[in-house]
Order: structure tokens, then sequence, then C-alpha cells
């Protein structure tokens, strides 16, 4: 095994726009990286090209010191040693749960008892054993996740792409997948590149978060760093939850902006103004603050999701343990803002 | 470390060179011929005299006069079968259409023969119930009217399902909203249903009208006996006339028509243009009016149909099987079974076409599946206007009359084969190319609409798990499509079967079809044992159409004919 880079890799269908464009990237070996980014950002085509469905247009993916494709040629998939969860699962129907996870094996030749015996440990794994001789469509939506999952595992793949493997699935069973795949992640030690555009998914798993948009690469950074420090407007908007104010501040001081400082721009009206990034757990009600009018007021469950409004017409958004009617005007303080 | 392919594609390098090169020698090089000897002989057209014989402005007089008759009646009588099956609460929807599209199956001479033996002075069936018109009257059916009026039963079928699969997308709600809006059940179908469903309407009456210009069939039978001729018998006359200038002939009249189908589909394209009416909203449930007191009555008129033009005409073609020779009547005296007994076991003209028949469909259908396969998912793969130019180049023959394409093999193989310098013309396997040719379109369709259907991540899956191309085939691929394959194989075996349209032409001593042999039987007389054959014919459409129909919920929609 040996880490994965992408080099300027460029693809264009010939519509006018790349679909990505000039992305580069290493991936540590072992890394669980999750590719982030709105529908159409590109992601999924970044994917395919690792997998080699779609060949790169400008630009080279080499793994270790092996080439996989380059603007001349490409590696085909079936020659890559990668592995993919699809989000149709990609579940054969004419093959039972154990053939259809076996089917890499035998491919490569694997048969007999030591066939039947790995293929016994992948189903173990994701803990379907029983199920060997169903047929997928006997199965739920999540048991054919596993099943897609056990597929991926049989053969130690040096890669395992996944595509958005839990967008058909409801919340509860999401939860339980999450679970699987970091098990997974650890116990196969396999590099992992998982698509998505939910953020909550790609924070709870990955070591590390690559933001997209529009084919371009916009930041990565483990999901830690990348919520405390997003770079730019568009992984600001996208990663967490907060709101974008556009305030008078100075253009040196450091990027974490300090309550003082915000105050002092809220009261600058001059001046040309900065994108700052504003979670909602840094702005609490307090009577040294500024009035901000409460637009809405929802129960979240474990507390009230406040959105809010400046004297400017700025929205911010809070959290509030209590309840607070809509229009009154509250004092708030911003503890801290991040300069994107 | 293994090479890098220069193309990312699932598609090995060799199979676009492939699909390319068996689609221009089964279609472009025929298609080129006919071209060019149609435009080099017309051309030189002083030297044939063909276009200043009366002959030939009649035969195109009575094309003419037979196809857009015929597609009345198919208008007619396919439109208001869709209208009744897709929008009322009619009964036994399923039964009735699969009757209503049984006689579209059925070979237009067998069609031919069971209404010549229903009617006329010889009919054992009316004679055993005493109907019969006195000897010597003559048969009403040999006349430009019988002629129209069986182009008409026959085709009906393609009215009625080019209507279907435009009413059936027909949203309920949209019904229901302008009852709201406060019309009558005939307002609506007035100001709704009829609007959207004039594209359908056009299309099967172009359809019909296409199939009318090239039959061969009913003409032949009904035409022949009292000297009136159409294209395709002309064409068909001037073979066995053969003489100095048949080719150039021939040829030309094929290129006639072709121009007469040709400007009935540009008819077409010119009355659907600006009626392209995509159907917005749920198109889940279709509209349903009640028949009310009326729905009993009109059962009762459907029923009645049906008799007239499937139940009576078959059972015509019984009687006259079980008589012992032409004009004797139908009674527990006369009935046999000689005739079976003669052609099953006796005549060896028969047998012989029976064995060509099933060795021509049989090849047919499984050698074209290979094919057929690999196209197809070459097709589903590679879309662009490469696929629209070989999905074209594939649909033309089997769209083109058949005559017109016997006629281009029959230019393209009467000099002996270059470089074998063999002579395929007036073997068997003359007749096997133009099959592969003319159904290649029938074979593809189910397979191409499988592929399409499925979804690309299951053959991506097996990919990356190392399966290359011929084996992600095996194991992925086909397994997957094997129903489609399966009625793709059992189409093509039931059309080419029966054909006699290409055969008539290309057919020599020893190389007669079942549908040369219904054919000859009847022009020499013979008219019991070509009954026969034609019940066998019939049993044997009827057999593989209900074996197509219990592979139908395992298939693709729109792979059969006659369901949607």
């Amino acid at each position: 095994m040996a880490q994965l880079i992408l080099n300027h890799l460029s693809k264009d269908f010939g519509t006018g726009r790349p679909a990505v464009s000039d992305v580069s990237l290493t991936v540590r070996e072992g890394g669980f990286l999750a590719l982030l980014g709105p529908s159409g950002c590109g992601k999924t085509t970044v994917l395919r090209m690792i997998a080699g469905f779609e060949q790169p247009t400008d630009g080279s993916i080499m793994l270790g010191e092996r080439t996989l494709a380059d603007g001349s040629g490409s590696l085909p998939p079936e020659k890559r040693n990668m592995a993919m969860v699809f989000q149709s699962y990609a579940l054969w129907p004419h093959m039972t749960v154990a053939q259809n996870v076996g089917y890499p094996l035998k491919v490569r030749g694997v048969a007999g008892a030591a066939w039947e015996s790995r293929v016994r440990d992948a189903l173990a794994v994701v803990r379907l054993e029983e199920f060997a001789a169903r047929r997928p469509s006997d199965l739920s939506g999540g048991q054919r996740q596993r099943v897609a999952l056990a597929r991926c595992l049989v053969t130690s793949p040096d890669v395992v792409l996944l595509d958005e493997p839990l967008a058909n699935l409801d919340r509860h069973l999401k939860s339980a997948m999450e679970e699987t795949f970091r098990e997974f992640h650890a116990r196969s030690g396999a590099t992992m590149i998982y698509v998505t555009h939910d953020q909550g998914e790609a924070m709870a798993l990955a070591t590390d978060i690559a933001v997209m948009s529009e084919g371009r690469l916009m930041q990565v950074a483990p999901p830690e760093e990348i919520y405390a420090r997003p770079e730019g407007r568009i992984v600001g908007g996208l990663v967490g939850q907060g709101a974008i104010l556009d305030l008078a501040l100075a253009d040196h001081g450091p990027r974490l902006v300090p309550w003082p400082a915000i105050e002092a721009a809220f009261r600058q009206t001059e001046g040309p103004s900065r994108p700052m990034l504003v979670r909602p757990e840094h702005v609490v009600a307090d009577p040294q603050g500024i009035m901000l009018q409460v637009s809405s007021c929802v129960f979240e469950g474990e507390r009230f999701s406040l959105s809010l409004r400046t004297a400017g017409g700025q929205s911010l958004r809070a959290y509030s343990k209590t309840a607070m009617a809509c229009g009154v005007l509250r004092p708030f303080v911003i503890r801290q803002g991040w300069l994107l | 470390m293994p090479k890098l392919s220069a193309r990312g594609s699932s598609q090995p390098v060799w199979l676009l060179p492939l699909v390319v090169v068996v689609v221009c020698l089964l279609s472009g090089l025929p298609l080129a011929r006919l071209l060019y000897a149609g435009l080099r002989f017309s051309l030189e057209g002083k030297a044939t005299g063909l276009f200043t014989e009366p002959a030939t402005w009649a035969a195109i007089r009575n094309t003419l006069t037979t196809s857009v008759g015929g597609m009345v009646i198919s208008v007619l009588l396919g439109a208001t079968f869709a209208f009744f099956v897709t929008l009322t609460d009619f009964r036994g929807k399923g039964v009735f259409s699969f009757a209503f599209v049984l006689p579209m199956m059925i070979p237009p001479q067998v069609t031919a023969l069971a209404w010549v033996q229903m009617s006329g002075p010889a009919s054992p069936l009316l004679k055993a119930l005493g109907l019969a018109p006195p000897l010597g009257s003559p048969q009403p059916l040999y006349s430009l009217g019988g002629i129209v009026l069986l182009l008409g039963v026959q085709h009906a079928p393609l009215v009625f399902l080019a209507l279907k699969a435009g009413l059936a997308s027909l949203p309920r709600d949209g019904v229901e909203a302008a009852r709201l809006a406060g019309a009558s059940p005939s307002r609506v179908f007035r100001d709704i249903i009829l609007p959207l469903a004039v594209p359908g309407l056009i299309a099967g009456a172009a359809i019909a009208f296409v199939s009318g210009v090239g039959n061969f069939g009913i003409p032949a039978i009904l035409g022949i006996p009292a000297s009136i001729f159409v294209l395709p018998t002309l064409i068909y006359s001037r073979l066995s006339s053969f003489g100095a200038g048949t080719f150039a002939e021939m040829s030309q009249l094929s290129m006639v028509i072709a121009v007469i189908a040709g400007l009935g589909l540009t008819a077409q394209q010119w009355a659907l243009k600006g009626r392209d009416y995509r159907i917005i909203g749920l198109s889940g449930k279709n509209a349903a009016f009640s028949l009310g007191s009326f729905r009993l009555a009109a059962e009762a008129g459907f029923c009645l149909v049906l008799f007239f033009v499937l139940v009576a005409p078959l059972a015509a073609l019984v009687a006259s099987s079980l008589v012992p020779a032409y004009g004797v009547p139908l009674n527990f005296q006369t009935v046999s079974l000689d005739a079976y007994r003669e052609i099953l076991f006796r005549q060896s003209v028969t047998l012989t076409a029976f064995a060509n028949s099933l060795f021509l469909a049989g090849t047919t259908a499984c050698g074209l599946l290979l094919f057929t396969v690999l196209t197809a998912y070459l097709l589903a793969r590679r879309p662009g206007k490469l696929a629209n130019v070989i999905t074209g180049l594939i649909e033309v023959p089997y769209a083109l009359p058949g005559i017109v394409l016997a006629v281009a093999f029959i230019l393209l193989f009467a000099a002996p084969l270059p470089l074998l310098n063999v002579s395929i013309y007036g073997t068997i396997w003359i007749i096997l190319i133009a099959y592969f040719s003319s159904f290649f379109a029938v074979s593809l369709k189910p397979v191409a609409s499988a592929f399409l259907q499925l979804d690309p991540s299951l053959e991506e899956a097996a990919r990356l798990s190392g399966a290359g191309f011929s084996r992600r085939m095996r194991d992925i691929l086909v397994p997957l499509i094997a129903p489609a394959a399966g009625a793709s194989v059992i189409l093509v075996f039931l059309i080419a079967c029966s054909e006699l349209t290409v055969s008539a032409l290309l057919w020599s001593a020893g190389t007669q079809t079942l549908g040369v042999a219904i054919f000859n039987l009847d022009d020499s007389g013979s008219s019991d044992l070509a009954s026969a054959l034609s019940v066998l014919v019939v049993v044997m459409v009827i057999l593989l159409m209900l074996l197509l129909e219990m592979l139908a919920k395992h298939l693709p929609r729109g792979v059969l004919p006659w369901r949607n």
C-alpha cells in the first residue's frame, strides 16, 4: 500500500465548463478522506477517475510509485486492486449474497475451501453470515449496504472508494452504518475515499476532509481544523453551522477575531468590509452585548435555535436554553469570529 | 507494471470496428448497391422503357389505392379498439388486446388464404353451413376491395399499438381536472383526449400505410388470380419471367416503392410537426370512462368484430384443411386428416420447407443474438452521433418493404462473390444473409432496452472486482439480460419462420421456405394442403406468442410488440 496522489487532475466532458479542474491532493496511506461538496461540484467525477471509469483530460493519478492514469492513458479499473461501494450498492441480483461477496475472489482464481473461508470471514465482519445463501432482493437497504461493504473487504484492496453510500438510508440506519464504516476502516487499514454532500457524515468519519466547489478543490484539512479555520466563503458556508457577516475589520491583525474587535467593527460603518464566519455556539445572550432582533426561535429538542438579525440587516444564528419571543431586541455578545 | 491503455472506456478496442463492419455488411452494402443500381438504371431510363408501359402505372395506381384504403380501415378499426381498451372500464382488456393483435403476427398470406376459405363459392365452412354462394360465382375477395379490406385488418393492430402507447401515458388527473372544470365526458374526449391522441394516430396511420405499400402476401394471394398487380407483386412476376432487362426493371420498381414509402413517412413528419405533447404529471393510472349500461353492448360488439376478423377466417382455414379436396363440403363423412399426413410425412416439398424455415429462423435468431448483444452493449455504453447512425442503419432494412430488401440482395449477390469466386445466389445462404439484415432490428430492440435499463454500476462493480470484458459479459451482463435475449430469439424466430416476402424473391428449387410453400400450394390449387400448412403455422405463432407472454414479467417494457 502507498499514498494516493492526485496531481493537477482535470476532466472536461466537453460541456463548456470543466467538471474537475486542477485538483491536487495527497491521501496518506491508510487515511480516510471525505470529498465534500454540493451536488455537481465534481467530487463524483474525481472518485470515478480514481476508480478508472473516467479518464483524466489532464494531470495524473499515482498510487505510490505506480502511475494509474495520466493525460495519455489509464490503467483499466479491473487492474487497479480497488473496491467501491456504489450509491445503488450494485449488487448482482442473479447471485446469492455469498456469490456477490466472493466474486472478486473468483475472478482472481480463488476457489474451494479458501474461497469459502474468506467469504465467511468477510460476511462475519459485517455480521451477515446467516444471510450467505439469500439473494440481494431479500435483504433490507442496510443489509445490502453491508453486503457491498463485505465485497470490498474480501480482497484487501489498496483503496476503497465510497460513493455517497448512505444517501439512500434513513437517519437511524445512517448512524449505525457510520459505525460500521469506522470499524471497517480501522480493521482493513485501507486508504478510503468517501464522497458525500453531508458534512455531518464527513466530519464523523473522515481523518481528512477535502471540500470541492464547481470542479475546484477549496481546502483539505482534518475535520477539527476545517471547522475551526475554514478558508474562504465557500468552505465557511459549507462546513458546520454558522453565518457569514460582512464587517469593516482591519486588514492586519489575527484571523481569529475577539469580541472587542467585533464590537468595534459593528460601530464602524466606514471602510471596506471583510467576511467573517460566526459559529452559533459563539453567540451568547449577554447584557454587555449589542442589540440583535430575534427573527425566529425553533425548538430542536436539546435547545432552541435562534435566527437573529443585526441593525444592518445581516443574519446570525445562536443557541439558547430558553425560548425567546419573535421580534424582541436582546443584547448578544459574539465571543469570537473567523476571518475567511 | 501493466501498460496504460489509451482509452478509459469499458469497451475492448475491437468492439466498435466489429460492430461497424457487421452493420455495414448487413445494412450499408445492400442499401448502397440498390441505390447505385436504381440511380444508374434511372439515368439510363430509356433502356428499359418501364415507365412507358401501362402495367407499371396500373401497379402504381393499385399500390396507392390499396395502401391508402387499407390505412383508412386500419385507422377506423385500430383507433376504435384502442380508445375503448385504454380509456373505458371495458372488461377482459388483456385477452381482447392479445386477440386483436394476433392478426399482425399471423403471416399475411395465411390471413389472405383464411379469408378466401371463409368466403366465396368453394368455402368448406359456408358449404357445411349451407350458406355458400352458387358454384361459378366469383370470389369477392379477388379484387382491389378485397385487398384493401385485408390490408386494413392485417395492419389495424399497428394503429392500435401506436395509439395505445400514447393513450396509456395520458394521466387520469388530466381528465379529472377537465371534468372538475365542468366538461362532460364527450366534451373531455373532444377537447382533451382527441388532441393528445393525434400524434399516435398519425404515427399509426403512417405505419399502416407503409406496411400496406410493402405487403406482398395479401396482394399475391388475392390479386394475382384476378390479374391485379401492385408494385411488390409486379416485381415478383417480372422476376418469374426472367428477361434481359429484369434487374434494371426490378431495381427501378423497388426505387418507386421506396419513394412511395418515403413520401408516406415524410407526410407523417410534416403532420406531426408542432404536436410534441409531452405529458406532464403522474401517469400512474389510466383515465377511465364508465360506459355504464352501454358496456355490455360494446363488449358484444367487439366480440362480433373479433369473430369476423379472427375466429371465422381461422375456423374456415381449419375447415378447409380437413376436407379431402377443393370444393367438397365439410361433414362427418368427408372430414379427414389426410392433408396433415400429406404435408408432414409424404410431400418432400413441404418437408424441405419445414427444414429450411426451421434452419433459417433458428440460425437467424441465435446467430443474430451474438451480434445483437455486442451491438446493444456498445450502443448503451457509447451513446452519441455514431450510435445513432448505427441504430439508423440497422433499422432501415427492417423498415424497408421486404421486397425492396430482397431486390437489393439479388443485385448484391447475382454475381459470384469476389475473391472466393463462389455464387450464393439461388442457395439458402442468400436467404439467410437477407434474414440477418432484415431482422437485425427485431433482434436488437429487446436486448438494447435491457442494456439501457441496466444500472451501469453493476458492470462497474464487476470491473473493480477485476473482471475483464469477456468475464463480465459471461458472469454479469449476459445473465442479467437473459430474459430479453430469450425474447429476442423467440420474436425473430416467430417472424422469420413464416416470412414470405423476402424468400419469395430469393428462393429456388430446394430452398423454399414455409411461406413460399403455402403460397405455391395455393397457387397450384392444393388449397387443402396450403390450409393445413397454414394451420400449423398459426398454431406455432400462437404458441410462441404465449411463451413470450409467460416471459413478459421479466422483460423490459415495450419489448413485446403486442404489449406496452
